[in-house]
């Protein structure tokens, strides 16, 4: 495989504690290298530019049902953006839920190279995978979710956590999954009935079991799995005013709990989307921010980490494995609404949505987001996303870091929002001058997401044996005044390298990559009840037969790629 | 000694049944029973045994005889045809697997196609349905543990999908459904008195065409809003009564076939289905299922969808993914004369087209790929025989709920035959090669 020097690049990394030092990056047979170590790279001159690891997205719905269920519905989402097939690249088009080669595009063009979907139900492991087997360039998992699930369900009322940690592992292995989605945990079970779970200690219908034990339960079980990335919840009450308090009884469900594992994750639980929980007020009329609660307890527990899911004022599409708030969001936006309850373990709706810079709560919702990252205290456990498509697309991460980097920039959206005052008075954004560095962007965006997936042996850095996924922008944080540069640097990368191929060249995509689909093998010590458990639900209450439930590598997927944990002992 | 092999996934209807066993001799040639699956199912495997089957190309000359061609031939002439073509059109799809209409839609986008599937003739207004309004659904195990009212609107599983009611809708017992038929209310609505009909609690004959007024009906007396003295047929207390089950229930199925989809008002029937469905969801839990079809239809929709953002109809040939149905969909645009060479494969428009659409493909340049004799390969210009499948070859097909499931392979098939995916790879290979890209 051909050599690379990235020379003269102004290059930050957290992890290796590079802060705009002017450093060469030597790559070689697909892995970042010292420099000494090649002898006739290709020079990239990247003189003036900022260097970064490839990007690392931790949660986003890229591929699967609901995605599809998004792209099917919605021709409306294709207008004014196809593009043609040009060279490697095949015809791609979709605004909020985009083709999977469209996917891959402009994940690359923002120099991006890892993204994990974030809730795979079981049962369409398959559609998930032949998705992400063709979408280009990246690397990709997908996390299975877990929350509704009713083997989970009743192992956990029964407090055998073992027994729910050998199905977990039999799930993930049977589905090629990578780590536990809890989505309205017990929620959507509920909703099986039309009904919900809305605080943490709602029982449950029929399985006599609460949230609060199904997400606890689950962190117990992830922990004695010691699998590479913690708990991934959505929790209840998820977009509700006054939501926050649920929001903080679901974070105190873990305090002081500690991590079990080799893969350097030093949290017990990922909250997902924390915009979405973080409302005060009791109706839409008086809703505000709790960005500051929220982040207090976030900044003084450092077991947890999170993502903000930040709305960015655009058309979008809806989707959530979140079945009864997706009902909720149609009874009062009145658009078209799609359901699909998942037999045994999950459900999921989508619904579009307009985010109106016209509209107060909008306005409220997308200052949340960017105080939620601004008062964060440590960028490694603070990730920025827009739980794509549901708050905005993902490729207005650039913009959601022009906000973040420029008070100016903030202010002038802020101006162009038709409630700004009220706007102003509900939330915190307008008194809060911190800009973010690059350096803290480089946390949130790649070395502390790759930590908290338990990947910061492959991602994230730039640190000599990492998989070479660099990313090269045509930004100089010497000269740059401008922050609608951020915005477009950051959205078309100068060059992409991932696994030491040029993927990206002067921002043109020039190869569709290798990508790598990961998975995690938890191997557990043989558990014949569970066995049993399973063949008995197969046979009873599945609809397909539990030997046409496993994923097929051969035919699902593009270079599987296997992580392997012993939790035997 | 015959061997048994099971879990095997039956390629017929959108049921989609896995649960197969298929004895086969010890050589792995031959198929000898099949077990669990309904007669027409059975018949699918059974039929690829067939000893005068087609396992040579075969070519129309200009006088209308037939001569066998080889596979090379076969690939070049579908090649250039495909590539010289302006516009053709590549239609089928829906019994096949999403390996082998992947590999097609690459060969749509390099030619400048329009790629159309089987929805075209049967749920593609349901389609449009959804892009109108949504679609609250399930998957079909959870009618099986949870649904205690089923409606069958517009459809005939017990001749259509055979083993729909036993396996998922009216008799197993689920989780929560432990009474199985005994305690589901069985609602059916058919202007004539099906098999299906006959087994319902209630059948509403409807008159013919009148859906759309009669879901409407039962909107308005599900909010308990007057109704006239019958509408379409139905007198209004059994409409009142109807609605009433329906609310009454803890969890209602509404699922609907051909009869709603192609009558008159179309997807408009489907708007309003689903409608009714979303205002069942404020007194109770609903969903609703379209009966598809061909065993992988919904496949077709699926794996288009990902690639192009589009269900049916995609028209490539401007360089961008197009959809307009009643514009790019497929007896549009032969009876429009706007395609100039048509690739059928994995379904049969020979028939189930209207004549005169079949008419313009006998007139064009024509490939069709199909393990079997058709109507349509009858008036194509060359038959490329394949193997079947979900029998002889394995891959992904989706089922009706739109559940994915890797169909098994049980036998060989015939010495030198291809799969629908080894041939389009081949041919795939040459259009390349004709358009000199990498
Ligand atoms: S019901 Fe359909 S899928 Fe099932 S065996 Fe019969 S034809 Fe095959």
């Amino acid at each position: 495989m051909a050599e690379y020097l990235i020379k003269n690049g102004f290059v930050f990394d957290p992890v290796l504690e590079i802060n705009g030092d002017k450093v060469d990056i030597a790559i070689k047979d697909g892995k970042i290298v010292q420099s000494t170590e090649i002898k006739n790279p290709t020079v990239v001159d990247a003189a003036g530019k900022t260097v970064m690891a490839g990007g690392v997205d931790i949660h986003a719905h890229v591929a699967g049902p609901k995605v599809n269920v998004g792209r099917n519905y919605r021709p409306e989402d294709k207008l004014f953006n196809y593009e043609p097939r040009k060279g490697v690249k095949r015809m791609a088009g979709g605004f909020s839920v985009p083709t999977v080669f469209r996917t891959g595009y402009k994940y690359a063009q923002m120099g991006y190279t890892t993204v994990m979907e974030a809730a795979m139900p079981p049962l369409y492991a398959r559609h998930t995978h032949e998705e992400m087997r063709d979408t280009p360039i990246l690397d990709q998992g997908a996390y299975p979710v877990f929350g509704n699930n009713w083997f989970v369900l009743e192992y956990l009322k029964n407090h055998e956590v073992e027994n729910a940690a050998a199905y977990i592992s039999w799930l993930l292995r049977t589905t090629r999954g990578y780590a536990i989605k809890i989505v309205n945990p017990g929620g959507t079970e509920a909703w099986g009935w039309g009904l919900n779970c809305n605080s943490i200690h709602d029982p449950v219908p029929y399985f006599d079991i609460t949230p609060a034990q199904i997400m606890k339960g689950l962190m117990d079980a992830n922990e004695a799995l010691r699998l590479p990335h913690s708990i991934h919840i959505h929790t209840n009450n998820l977009g509700n005013p006054g939501n926050y308090e649920t929001t903080l009884d679901t974070f105190k469900l873990f305090q002081g709990e500690k991590p079990n594992n080799d893969f350097g994750r030093e949290q017990v639980m990922h909250h997902t989307h924390v915009q979405f929980h973080s409302y005060g007020g009791d109706n839409w009329g008086n809703v505000e921010s709790k960005a500051d609660e929220i982040m207090n307890y976030v900044n003084n527990n450092d077991n947890m980490t999170m993502d903000l899911g930040c709305v960015t004022l655009d058309e979008t599409t809806t989707m959530t494995a979140d079945g009864p708030f997706e009902h909720h969001l149609t009874e009062l936006n009145h658009l078209k609404w799609a359901n699909t309850d998942v037999e045994l373990e999950t459900a999921a709706g989508v619904v579009p949505y307009i985010y109106s810079p016209n509209v107060k709560v909008c306005g409220i919702q997308w200052a949340i987001g960017l105080e939620l990252a601004l008062l964060a205290k440590d960028p490694m456990r603070v990730f920025i996303t827009t739980d794509h498509p549901n708050a905005g697309p993902f490729f207005r991460y650039p913009r959601v870091m022009k906000w973040l980097m420029s008070q100016d920039a903030r202010e002038a959206q802020m101006d162009a929002l038709k409630w700004a005052e009220k706007v102003r008075s509900a939330t915190l954004l307008s008194g809060l001058d911190r800009e973010l560095t690059l350096y803290e962007i480089a946390a949130m965006t790649r070395a502390g997401t790759a930590k908290a997936l338990g990947l910061s042996h492959m991602y994230g850095s730039l640190k000599p044996g990492l998989e070479a996924d660099v990313a090269v922008y045509d930004y100089n944080p010497e000269t740059a005044e401008d922050p609608e540069l951020i915005e477009k640097a950051f959205g078309n990368a100068a060059y992409l390298f991932k696994g030491g191929e040029i993927v990206v060249k002067e921002g043109e995509v020039v190869s569709n990559g290798n990508k790598k689909t990961l998975w995690v093998d938890a191997k557990v010590a043989e558990n014949p009840q569970v066995q049993r458990d399973v063949a008995e639900k197969f046979l009873r209450y599945y609809t397909v037969t539990q030997a046409n439930y496993e994923v097929n590598e051969k035919v699902f997927m593009k270079n599987p790629y296997r992580i392997e944990v012993d939790a035997t002992q | 000694m015959a061997k048994i092999i099971s879990d095997v996934v039956c390629p017929f209807c959108g049921t989609l049944c896995d649960d197969l066993e298929v004895k086969v001799s010890d050589d792995g040639k031959e198929i000898l029973e099949v077990y669990n699956a309904c007669v027409i199912g059975t018949e699918k495997f059974l039929h690829s045994q067939a000893k005068d089957r087609l396992t040579v190309p075969m070519k129309q000359d200009e006088e209308g005889n037939w001569n066998e061609v080889s596979v090379d031939d076969a690939v070049e002439y579908t090649a250039q045809m495909l590539c010289n073509a302006k516009k053709p059109l590549m239609y089928g799809w829906s019994s096949t697997n999403c390996e082998a209409q992947s590999k097609g839609h690459e060969i749509a986008e390099l030619v400048g196609g329009v790629v159309d599937n089987t929805a075209t003739v049967c749920h593609g207004t349901t389609l449009i349905a959804v892009q109108d309004v949504g679609v609250p659904s399930c998957t079909l195990g959870e009618v099986k543990n949870r649904a205690d009212r089923i409606v069958f609107w517009g459809c005939n599983p017990a001749h259509a999908h055979p083993r729909h009611m036993s396996r998922y809708s009216i008799f197993p017992r689920g989780f929560f459904t432990g009474k199985g038929h005994k305690a589901r209310k069985m609602v059916v609505v058919d202007p004539r008195s099906t098999d299906t009909a006959k087994m319902a609690d209630l059948h509403m004959q409807i008159e013919q065409g009148r859906d759309y007024e009669l879901l409407s009906a039962l909107r308005v007396a599900i909010r308990g809003n007057p109704l006239p003295e019958t509408v379409a047929g139905i007198p209004r207390e059994t409409i009142q009564d109807v609605a009433e089950t329906l609310k009454s229930g803890r969890f209602v199925v509404i699922f609907f076939g051909m009869g709603v989809t192609q009558s008159l008002s179309k997807n408009h029937n489907i708007d309003i289905a689903i409608a009714l469905t979303r205002d069942l969801n404020d007194y109770t839990k609903a969903a609703i299922m379209p009966m598809r079809g061909h065993y992988n239809v919904t496949g077709s929709g699926q794996v288009l969808g990902w690639q192009f953002g589009y269900p049916f109809c995609v028209d490539l040939s401007r360089g961008f993914a197009r959809y307009n149905p009643g514009d790019s969909t497929s007896n549009d645009l032969l009876r429009r004369g706007e395609v100039d060479a048509v690739f059928v494969l994995g379904s049969d428009p020979g028939a189930h087209f209207p004549i005169s659409s079949v008419k313009k493909i006998a007139q064009l340049p024509s490939v069709c790929v199909e393990p079997h004799y058709t109507p349509t390969t009858a008036v194509c210009k060359l038959h490329m025989p394949v193997a079947f499948v979900g029998v002889e070859e394995g891959g992904c097909a989706y089922r009706m709920d739109n559940v994915p499931i890797e169909t098994r392979k049980v036998v060989e098939p015939p010495e030198g035959m291809l799969s629908d995916e080894e041939f389009l790879e081949r041919v795939l290979e040459r259009v390349k090669e004709i358009k000199g890209v990498a």
